[in-house]
Parts: C-alpha cells; structure tokens; sequence
C-alpha cells in the first residue's frame, strides 16, 4: 500500500452492505486508493465481498471476530487504529451515522488524528464541506494533522459501481469486551427503505394527532421512507428511529414531503438540505413554508390521500 | 456513589446561529443556555441518586464543564436543578480548542476525581459533532453505555444496565462501573429548577481550574494546537422562493402536478 490509500469503514448489518459503504468506495475513489474494512464474522464476510469489489476496493480486510458487533464500538476502533498505523492511510472514511461517529471519535484519539464529522463532499485535496447550522451556512474544513479521519453524511455522495478484483485478507481481533450487549430488539423494518437511506421521505408531526395511515400510504405509494418529528415520536405516535431532526437523523433525500410538521429550527436541521422540500400544513404561517420548493395551505387527512390517489392514477 | 455530570454551555438552540469573521461561532449575538441535551443527564443523575437513597446515602453529583466565564452560569442552572457542586475548566489559552483537545482535558479533569459514573448528553447542540463521550471512553479507558434510553444503576453490585436506542433498534446493555453513560432525550423529563433549588445553588462551591492545574501546556490547546482547522465559509444560497397554494379541493392534485412537472414521479 503507499500514501494514497483510503480506508473506508463498511457498516453491514450481518453481512448485508449498507448503501453508505458503496457511496463512500465511489468518494474514495477519487481520492486514493479504496481499502474497504469490515468488522464481523466470516460468514457476514462472505456475503459483503461482491458488493465492495463492486465498489471498486483494491483491498477488502474483515477484522474478523464473531463477538465484534456486540459491542458498539470500542472492540471495532481498537482494531481499526491497529490496521491504520502499520498501513498509514492517508485518509479513513466512515459513514456519519450513530456509530460511525462513535467509532470515528475513538480513532481520531488512538491515531492521534484528526476529525471532521457530517461531511457532504471531500475534495481531492481532502478539503471537507460541512452544512451546517441547519441548513444555512456552507463550511470548508481540513485535518491539519495526522491521518484525515472524516464522516460523510449517508445520501450525499452518488454511488457509482467501478467493479475490480480486490485483495482479500482477515483478521483475526480478540475482542476485550466491558460493556456487552446482552439482548438486541432490531426495529422492524418492514418493506420501507430506511430513513438516512431514502431517496423519498414522507413525515408526519404534531397535525396527524397521532394517525400515520395517510403518512404511509402516501409514502407507500411513492416507495418512501416515514419520518416524523419529535413532537410524533414524544408522543409515541411512531418510533423514536424515525425521528428527523437535531436529536434524530440527519437526511438529504430528493424529496422531503412534510405534513403537519410546524418546521421548528431543530427539525429543519435534519432536513433542510433535501434537494426538494413540499410541505402540507393548515396554517398559512407556519415557517416551515419558508424552505418549502411547493407547499400546500390546507388539511393533510385531505391533501395527502388526494395526493395518494393521485399518483396511483397516474401509475395506473 | 459520586457521579460526574458533563455540562457545556451553547447558544440557544432556538436562535439561528452563525459564524464570525474568525470563523469560530458567534457565541455573542444569542442567549447561551445549558445544552438542552445535557439537561437530560443531569435529571438523569439526580434520578440514580434518588432512586439509591438520596444524598443521605452519600451520593454526590459534580458538575464538570469546560468553557468561558461565563459557562458559569450553565452550571448554576445545573445546580440548581439540584447538582451538589461544579468544576469549571476555565482558561484563556482554551479558545478555538477542538473536539480532541476538549476530550483531554475533560479526562484529565474527571481523572482527578476518580467519579463511579460519569454522565453526558448526546451532542452539544452548537458543534454537533457527538464524539466526546466516546473520546472520553478511549481517554479514561472505561466502558460507554452510549444512546441510553433507559438506565439501572446497582450500586452494591457495581453494575450498570442501559438500553442503547438507536435507529437499529434497541440493545440491552450491561456494564461494570466505573463508566460512562450517553443519555438520548427521550429518557426523562427535565425538572424546572425550583425557587428554593435557585436560592440553593447561589450557595453551591464551583472550583476552577486552570491549564496548570491540569498540567497540560497551553501551547498543546486552542485553536493553535488544534488538528483541524476550518479554511472558509459563506451562507448557503437561500432556498428560492417556492409556489404556495391553498387547498380549495384540488390541493393533493395541485402537489402531484408539482412531483410530476419536476420528474419526481
Ligand atoms: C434540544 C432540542 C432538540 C430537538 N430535536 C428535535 C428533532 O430532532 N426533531 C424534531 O422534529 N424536533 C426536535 N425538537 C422539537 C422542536 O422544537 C419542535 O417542538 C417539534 O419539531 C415540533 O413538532 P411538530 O412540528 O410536529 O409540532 P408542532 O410545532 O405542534 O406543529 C404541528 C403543525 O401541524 C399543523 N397541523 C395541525 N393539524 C393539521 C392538519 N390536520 N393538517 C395539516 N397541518 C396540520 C399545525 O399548523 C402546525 O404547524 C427539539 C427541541 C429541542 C429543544
Ligand atoms: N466543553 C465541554 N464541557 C463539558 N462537557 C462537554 C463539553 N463539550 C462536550 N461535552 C459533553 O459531551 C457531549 C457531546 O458533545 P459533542 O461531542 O460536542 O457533540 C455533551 O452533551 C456534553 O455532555
């Protein structure tokens, strides 16, 4: 390997490719060279492979241990900072969700390294944009010192397949565990895309007064993603996962569709940067309107399954 | 039980920030608060001291923040949530540090207070970068229950069990203490600080601390020892005016003409 490789961090849920893996492959790219590394068991390792090759990684390394993800980070940081300082990449990129940011923040202190967080683009100069205060200002930042270690925000790259034979080496990494995880209730998925991945989204607030159907039928119909805002989630009218918003994801879909959501300055910090924004809402003022592309002034149990209606007429 | 709570303070949440020629936040022109996201794992604290006999059983929560003079007044709201004392990091050479330099001075300060638990928030509502507690982690070697949304402290055991709720759903956790704990805000609600809680924390000890208490070099901190640096900055292009129609029965068929003109269907 040599001084321009890049090390991309893979976020695999047993075995299967997160979108974010083949979106920072298509980044690394264009700055280096591609090493992809994974953490989990052979098994979960077997079914990754083609995907990152795919991508175009010219090495796949699986840190390789059955108990690694059962810690959420601290097992995976130790082993990726052991890789990284006998191979001195010159950059490692992890997806800017929960725990590749858990997982970044370790490494930037084991490495000596440092950090820059929420990423949407990376030049070839390793130069960072960042959007930040909700949307409103644009920022250029640059590791001064140490190996660059930067999370890119998922959806933000386009991902693009550059397939090539890649080497394939594992790991073994013993796995010193304090704080274990002792039982796991996935969140059910469903047939949904999920939230930081989708292309569309359809959200519901404070206005459904606690019924999603027209949210999801809506959303159904487009293939999207539901969110909701916080004042949804606190009220347990939908899970706390599917929270957009300061305190919840971060997401820059092609399409953010807002119903009965008021735009409060924490939940246009999850979703200001969408490509385009239409909103339903019955008051005329409310500020969410000020970032939409298209808003509707009206009641969404009427709008949104009008809106249903409509596009299934026209798939026909 | 001593528990160390970590509190910053940052611009209101609710006020539109920005940054200053210098390229750091402009911390001047909005209210600065107690994180809101911090407030969560005070109340947290005082509800694991509540809940294992009081301070009457000799648990004690210290506040820990790193920042200006005027981080000051963050933490008398934390104590007068009913936080029994603080120690603010206060020294001039720390301007502009980032999230490295933050992390290692928060260890070295919570090092010499050996705490059982250690409790922070999610993310500060200013850099929202979410990567000092588990720098913490790394620093002071401990385990991180991180993302809790419900949490069990047993202190004869010395054990702690979290549940982590993230968007993969929700993880039964368990620890041996020393740790340190990352609460979402879903976990409770936040008390108001009561008159008599105000009056109360006029009186609470806030100790400082300065870089040579420490013992680090001032040369080592700020923006001048900082591992990265921001280049440049402008305000994003504002969102172009956009078309808004009122419902007056075709408002859903109006919104997937829009989807459709801009091929979104
Ligand atoms: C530290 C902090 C972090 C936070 N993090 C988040 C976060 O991550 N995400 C988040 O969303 N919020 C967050 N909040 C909360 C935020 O401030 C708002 O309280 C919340 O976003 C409000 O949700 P809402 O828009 O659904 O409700 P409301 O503000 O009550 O708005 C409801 C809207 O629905 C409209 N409406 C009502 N009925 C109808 C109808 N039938 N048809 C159409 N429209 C209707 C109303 O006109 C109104 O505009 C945070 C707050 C703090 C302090
Ligand atoms: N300067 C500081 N002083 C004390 N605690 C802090 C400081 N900065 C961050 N923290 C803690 O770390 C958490 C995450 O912050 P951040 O990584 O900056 O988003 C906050 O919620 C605080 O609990």
């Amino acid at each position: 390997m040599s001084g321009s490789d890049i090390f991309v961090f893979v976020d695999h849920s047993n075995g299967t490719v997160a979108k974010t893996a083949s979106e920072l492959l298509t980044l690394a790219r264009s700055l280096g060279e591609p090493h992809a590394i994974i953490a989990g068991s052979a098994g979960d390792f077997e079914l990754a492979k083609s995907t990152l090759s795919d991508f175009g990684a010219k090495s796949i390394t699986l840190l390789e241990s059955s108990e690694i993800n059962n810690h959420p980070s601290s097992a995976i940081a130790r082993a990726l900072a052991d890789l990284a300082s006998t191979k001195n990449p010159r950059a490692i990129l992890l997806p800017s969700t929960a725990r590749g940011k858990e997982i970044a923040g370790r490494l930037a202190v084991r490495l000596e390294a440092g950090i820059i967080t929420d990423a949407i683009a990376l030049s070839s100069e390793l130069v960072a944009t960042q959007s930040v205060f909700g949307g409103s200002t644009v920022v250029h930042s640059q590791v001064t010192k140490g190996c660059a270690i930067v999370t890119i925000r998922p959806n933000s790259i386009e991902a693009a397949p550059a397939p090539a034979s890649a080497d394939i080496n594992s790991i073994p990494v013993s796995a010193s565990i304090t704080a274990k995880i002792t039982a796991r209730e996935p969140a059910v998925r469903g047939a949904r895309p999920e939230l930081s991945e989708a292309n569309i989204i359809v959200s519901g607030g404070r206005g459904t007064d606690g019924n999603f159907a027209p949210i999801e039928e809506l959303a159904d119909v487009l293939g999207a993603a539901v969110g909701a805002s916080r004042a949804a989630t606190d009220a347990g009218w939908y899970p706390h996962s599917h929270q957009v918003g300061q305190t919840g994801k971060t997401v820059s879909p092609q399409l953010y569709i807002a119903c009965g959501i008021s735009g409060a300055i924490q939940h246009r910090a999850g979703m200001q940067t969408s490509k385009t924004i239409v909103v339903v809402n019955k008051d005329p003022e409310a500020p969410i309107f000020d970032i939409a592309d298209f808003g509707v002034v009206g009641d969404l149990f009427a709008v949104a399954p009008q809106a249903t209606a409509g596009i299934k007429a026209r798939k026909g | 039980m001593k528990i160390l709570v970590c509190v910053k303070q940052v611009p209101d949440s609710w006020a539109e920030k920005k940054l200053t020629p210098a390229k750091v936040l402009d911390r001047e022109s909005a209210d600065a608060v107690l994180n809101d996201l911090d407030e969560y794992a005070v109340e947290e604290a005082l509800r694991i001291v509540e809940a294992n006999g009081g301070a009457e059983a000799g648990h004690t929560i210290t506040l820990l923040s790193m920042g200006p003079e005027r981080a000051q007044e963050a933490l008398r709201k934390g104590l007068s949530m009913g936080a029994d004392n603080a120690l603010h990091v206060k020294d001039d050479a720390l301007a502009g540090s980032d999230a490295l330099t933050t992390s290692r001075i928060l260890a070295e300060a919570i090092k010499r207070e050996n705490p059982d638990l250690i409790l922070t928030g999610t993310e500060s509502t200013d850099a929202r970068m979410s990567v000092i507690p588990a720098m913490l982690s790394e620093r002071l070697d401990l385990p991180h229950l991180s993302f809790a949304g419900e949490v069990h402290v047993d202190v004869n055991a010395r054990t702690i069990k979290s549940k982590r709720m993230t968007d993969e759903g929700v993880e039964a956790m368990e620890s041996p203490m020393p740790a340190i704990v990352t609460v979402i805000e879903k976990i409770n609600e936040p008390r108001y600080p009561s008159f008599k809680g105000i009056m109360a924390a006029k009186k609470k000890s806030i100790s400082e601390l300065s870089l040579a208490d420490l013992g680090v070099a001032p040369s080592e901190v700020g923006s001048s020892g900082a591992w990265s640096a921001v280049n440049d900055f402008a305000l994003a292009p504002a969102r172009g005016a956009g078309v808004k129609v009122t419902d007056d029965g075709n408002g859903g068929g109006a919104l997937v003409e829009f989807l459709a003109e801009k091929r979104l269907i």
